[in-house]
């Protein structure tokens, strides 16, 4: 077996693996090496054809593929090497993986390695859906994948389970190609997609979008789907008795939820936050496995790829200080979420440099405060009109004393 | 008179704007309130009486290494004429290579917006 | 259209399939009609994958012979067919001193059974085997085994077809007539007619039903042919777990319980099943697979008692399967497996009632029937029997680096992953597909080549393996079917081409 040794070897050739890999070209690192599973680089950008990625980083509205394409035109403008149609079988804490390329199976060593293997979709196993199993039923990111890069229509009469943000997307862009959107049904009391979406994908094609609201059942005895039956939810997400109703519907499409892939960091015995499934990381993004740094949504969920980005840069800028052996990392000061916070991304600070952290609220709240303590001082509040929880929220701290070890914890008041 | 109650998409904050506007057609705004600036007023007419949009969508590829190349036009259009321009840009079969940024159509529908390829899709042999 | 066989088998499961691979070594023409568009689509593949050592069958039964006999036959079986089996064993736990007696009586059983290497463990025994077992004492059967159940299946189907077994797929039995000349002639849904010397009803949950298009609706000690569909539902857990089960765990059954109990099962692909629970269905309907919001609850609660460890993003599937119980819910328990020439129908064998252990026995229900066979035709083996499947066990990704990278140079499409949570290669979706039974679904490539049996659950392959089949094989929107026909995947294409 043939066995390669690169200085920064960067899994993954989404935005965050293509944001990582210029920030630590420019950062100094030379020999870095990207790895792509895909035939072509930007990842599930390259199905996200809708408008509004960029708004924050470039202040334009792009669509995905043009997102990713100003990365890899600065990734080819710095000639950093990727290798594509290349899946990393497995990865050691020692950073040694090996990986499936083009009819060869290699072993690479690299001196460090950002995780950016973004996230997958759940699916109705992993939900527990009861009923048929019919064709018919599928992720949305399964649906886009097919309607936008392979020219198959799923479906014509569309259901919607979660009010994810892809699953809004998906209700415009089959409306558009002449399918019938029936509903969208969200379990919870509020939505978990962005606003903007519930506006342009649903109220202005008349698709209602009902909360507190599960499929129970599918129906589908005869080889397609036929329909689900729906029914409200109490608030322990309990289907209330008496309010199921049967929504005829040739398709099903999933949009409930996004889990980060950490296959390959778990095998490279990097800790996994319960809460985030991403790893645990500091504030440079390394992990517990020194010189393994995770960005992206296999960190934690985004709600916007701008964000991805922004953590991306950091990441492959850490990495390159890292692989130069200038790390910096002092004591640890652990990061808590505090009462009304989901969870805080870093879970530890160790450097205290330009310190910005990344949370979820629990629930949606009107005119609240950020409150982010150190020990049992107050150093930071900052007043929001609006917490969603599918919003993240980005505070920065600016530098940190490291001298002092208390814990930060951030709440909502 | 209609009472509506509007999310505010134009910054993070998402007030809920409550909105009153005339029943007849083109609707015209009568009041607002709940809204923290007054963009929020400026946005909430403009969804009541010509609500502009942008979208995405796809076209056929002759000759290239994607069947489908995605497209989206660049200048908002009136909501109402989204159906008239989807159906221009089905007719659309275009030939590779394309490039981002490539113009396909120009003023689709009467419309005075731009429909561009925003995927590249190498020619194969 | 006419056909001549000597031999038809109607079912194309893991008794169909066994009994078409061991007739496939002689002179005969044989075919097996198959109503689903592949074989094995019902109880055969959707069951927990165990070989049982039959310490839990009445001494004398069928059951207990076959399932014994059954079990010893499969190393070989499965080495010449390329089917990956893993002994693991299997602890028959006594709980409290209640137990006890359950456990004198299932050895007693098990040493008349002739069931080999039995041995009653205290706790500290049991801890040996899996560390933090639960219980008294335990009965320790080291024969037990686990076994990919659509492996075996289809690999008996497959090997038969090389060996010139006709597999008639889609061909439903709507009709069945005996000759004056003692021959059978058989109507198909889709107006086809077959004509044989020799009939087996092989049909599973259909096999009373096909029994009684011939007036039999009795056996021949008089026992009803009638089959009450009991249906166990699963989960299928994350491989994260794999490794925490190192054997089979059963609790001891009761007398009269339907199935051996809600348990934990590892597969032989390194995921851990939680079921079956045993719940009788319509008799109409013995192919309703929903599964149910409350036996699901059940599941997870007990899967999470017997293995704490597991969390809610452990579960990844589920999924129902169908015994072809004789047994009506009133009586309970299990009656024994019918497998005989009927009186009075000469040439027509009945085999009916095959729920557990159906899969282990079934090499040994195939051999029984060959001889049954033998009785009728002169049976002359073939020269060119080919006994062996080519390839190996299992997948790609199993495989010791060094035979992966010469696989991979000479056929480099083992370097491309299609489906990304199992590791399953784009050879490997290719070979699936030009299977030699014609089975082109995506349950098809799915239950051959593993792809979308992961965490994602086909998320990402799913359009690799659209795509593959559009620009390889040629396939247009409405080919593409799921499971059974009528399953339509796609509706068409957004844009048509001019």
């Amino acid at each position: 077996m043939r066995h390669e040794r690169h200085n920064l070897v960067v899994i993954g050739g989404g935005p965050a693996g293509l944001a990582a890999a210029v920030a630590a070209r420019e950062a100094g690192c030379s020999d870095i090496l990207l790895i792509e599973r895909d035939r072509i680089l930007g990842g599930i950008l390259n199905q996200c054809i809708h408008d509004g990625f960029g708004l924050h980083a470039f202040k334009e509205a792009l669509s995905g593929p043009e997102y990713a394409d100003r990365f890899i035109q600065k990734l080819r403008a710095l000639n950093i090497p990727v290798m594509e149609k290349t899946i990393v079988l497995n990865l050691s804490k020692d950073k040694v993986m090996r990986i499936s390329h083009e009819g060869e199976i290699k072993e690479i060593e690299a001196k460090a390695v950002v995780l950016a293997m973004g996230c997958r979709e759940r699916t109705r196993g992993a939900i527990s859906i009861p009923g048929h199993r019919p064709a018919g039923v599928y992720t949305a990111g399964t649906v886009q994948n097919l309607v936008n890069l392979e020219n198959i229509m799923p479906g014509k009469t569309v259901c919607i389970l979660g009010s994810g943000d892809i699953g809004l997307i998906m209700a415009r862009r089959l409306t558009l190609e002449g399918a019938k959107v029936e509903a969208v049904f969200e379990v919870l009391p509020y939505s978990s997609g962005l606003q903007r979406n519930i506006r342009q994908c649903l109220d202005d094609y008349g698709i209602p979008l009902c909360l507190s609201t599960t499929v129970i059942d599918i129906n589908g005895p005869n080889g397609r789907l036929e329909g689900v039956t729906v029914a409200q939810v109490d608030e322990k997400r309990r289907p209330i008795s008496g309010t199921e109703r049967n929504v005829p519907c040739d398709t099903l499409l999933l949009s409930v939820g996004l889990i980060p892939e950490n296959e390959l960091s778990r095998e490279a015995e990097v800790s996994i936050d319960m809460i985030t499934q991403g790893a645990v990381v500091d504030d440079s993004c390394m992990t517990n496995i020194p010189g393994i740094f995770a960005c992206g949504n296999v960190l934690h969920v985004h709600d916007l790829v701008d964000f991805v980005s922004m953590e991306a840069t950091k990441a492959g800028t850490s990495a390159a200080k890292y692989v130069a052996g200038r790390d910096g990392a002092s004591d640890c000061i652990q990061v808590k979420p505090g009462r009304g916070v989901r969870y805080v991304v870093p879970q530890k600070i160790t450097h205290g440099k330009n310190v910005s952290i990344a949370f979820r609220v629990a629930a949606p709240s009107c005119e609240s405060v950020i409150q982010i303590k150190r020990g049992t001082e107050i150093i930071k509040e900052e007043k929001y009109s609006r917490l969603h929880p599918a919003e993240m929220v980005w505070v920065d701290l600016g530098d940190l004393d490291m001298s002092n070890t208390d814990d930060l914890e951030v709440s909502v008041k | 008179m209609i009472e509506k109650e509007f999310t505010c998409v134009v910054c993070p904050n998402g007030c809920s704007i409550k909105a009153e506007y005339a029943e007849e057609k083109p609707h015209k705004l009568v009041s607002v309130s709940g809204n923290r600036c007054p963009r929020g007023e400026t946005w909430v007419k403009q969804e009541i009486e010509a609500p502009m949009r942008t979208f995405s969508s796809s076209v056929l590829v002759r000759n290239g290494d994607f069947i489908e190349a995605s497209v989206r036009i660049t200048d908002p259009i009136p909501l109402v004429k989204i159906f008239d321009v989807m159906a221009e840009i089905r007719k659309i079969t275009a030939e590779a290579p394309l490039q981002i940024g490539q113009v396909l159509m120009e003023n689709p529908a009467g419309t005075k917006t731009k429909v561009i390829v925003t995927r590249n899709v190498a020619k194969i042999q | 259209m006419n056909k001549f066989y000597d031999v038809i088998i109607i079912g194309g499961g893991i008794i169909g399939n066994a009994i078409a691979r061991e007739l496939s070594r002689f002179q005969l023409k044989t075919a097996v009609l198959e109503k689903e568009p592949d074989v094995g689509m019902e109880t055969s593949c959707r069951n927990s994958g165990v070989l049982h050592s039959g310490i839990n069958y009445k001494a004398g039964t069928l059951r207990a012979k076959l399932a014994v006999r059954g079990n010893a036959m499969m190393d070989q079986l499965c080495s010449d067919l390329k089917v990956k089996i893993k002994r693991i064993g299997k602890l028959t736990v006594a709980l409290d001193n209640d137990e006890m007696s359950g456990i004198d009586r299932l050895m007693a059983q098990g040493k008349e059974n002739g069931v080999p290497g039995l041995r009653v463990l205290n706790n500290a025994e049991m801890q040996e085997i899996q560390p933090g077992v639960d219980g008294i004492a335990a009965i320790w059967s080291p024969s037990s085994a686990i076994i990919s159940p659509y492996g075996l299946t289809i690999a008996l189907a497959e090997n038969a077809c090389t060996n010139s077994v006709e597999f008639f797929l889609n061909t439903n039995v709507t009709s069945i007539e005996k000759t004056d000349d003692n021959k059978f002639i058989i109507t198909t849904s889709d107006k086809n007619i077959y004509k044989t010397t020799v009939l087996i009803n092989s049909a599973g949950l259909g096999s009373g039903k096909i029994s009684g298009m011939l007036g039999v609706t009795k056996s021949n000690s008089g026992e009803s042919l009638k089959i009450w569909p009991c249906r166990g539902e699963y989960y299928v857990l994350d491989k994260r777990l794999e490794g925490s089960l190192k054997t089979l765990i059963y609790p001891v059954p009761g007398a009269k319980d339907a199935g051996l109990g809600i348990h934990l099962t590892p597969t032989v692909d390194g995921n851990i099943l939680i079921g079956p629970s045993a719940n009788y269905i319509l008799e109409e309907m013995p192919e309703d697979y929903k599964v149910t919001s409350s036996v699901l609850e059940d599941l997870r609660r007990e899967g999470q008692k017997l293995l704490p460890d597991i969390k809610m993003s452990d579960f990844i599937r589920n999924f129902a399967g169908n015994r072809p119980k004789r047994t009506p819910p009133e009586v309970g328990g299990n009656g024994d497996f019918i497998i005989e020439e009927a009186d009075g129908v000469k040439g027509f064998i009945n085999i009916v009632g095959i729920e557990s252990p159906g899969l282990t026995s079934a090499p040994a229900i195939a051999e029984m029937i060959c001889k049954m066979v033998s009785e009728k035709m002169p049976l002359d083996e073939k020269e060119n029997f080919v006994s062996q499947r080519p390839g190996f066990a299992g997948h790609f990704c199993d495989l010791p680096p060094e035979e992966q990278e010469i696989l991979i140079k000479e056929a480099p499409d083992y370097g491309e992953i299609i489906c990304r949570c199992e590791k399953i290669t784009k050879k490997e979706i290719r070979d699936a597909i030009e299977n030699n039974l014609g089975a082109r679904s995506l349950v098809s490539i799915k239950y051959r080549a593993r792809s979308g049996m992961g965490r994602c659950q086909g998320g990402f392959c799913t359009p690799r393996i659209v795509r593959i089949l559009r620009d390889e094989y040629g396939y247009k929107p409405e080919d593409y079917m799921l499971r059974e026909a009528k399953s339509n995947l796609f509706f068409g294409n957004v844009r048509e081409s001019e």
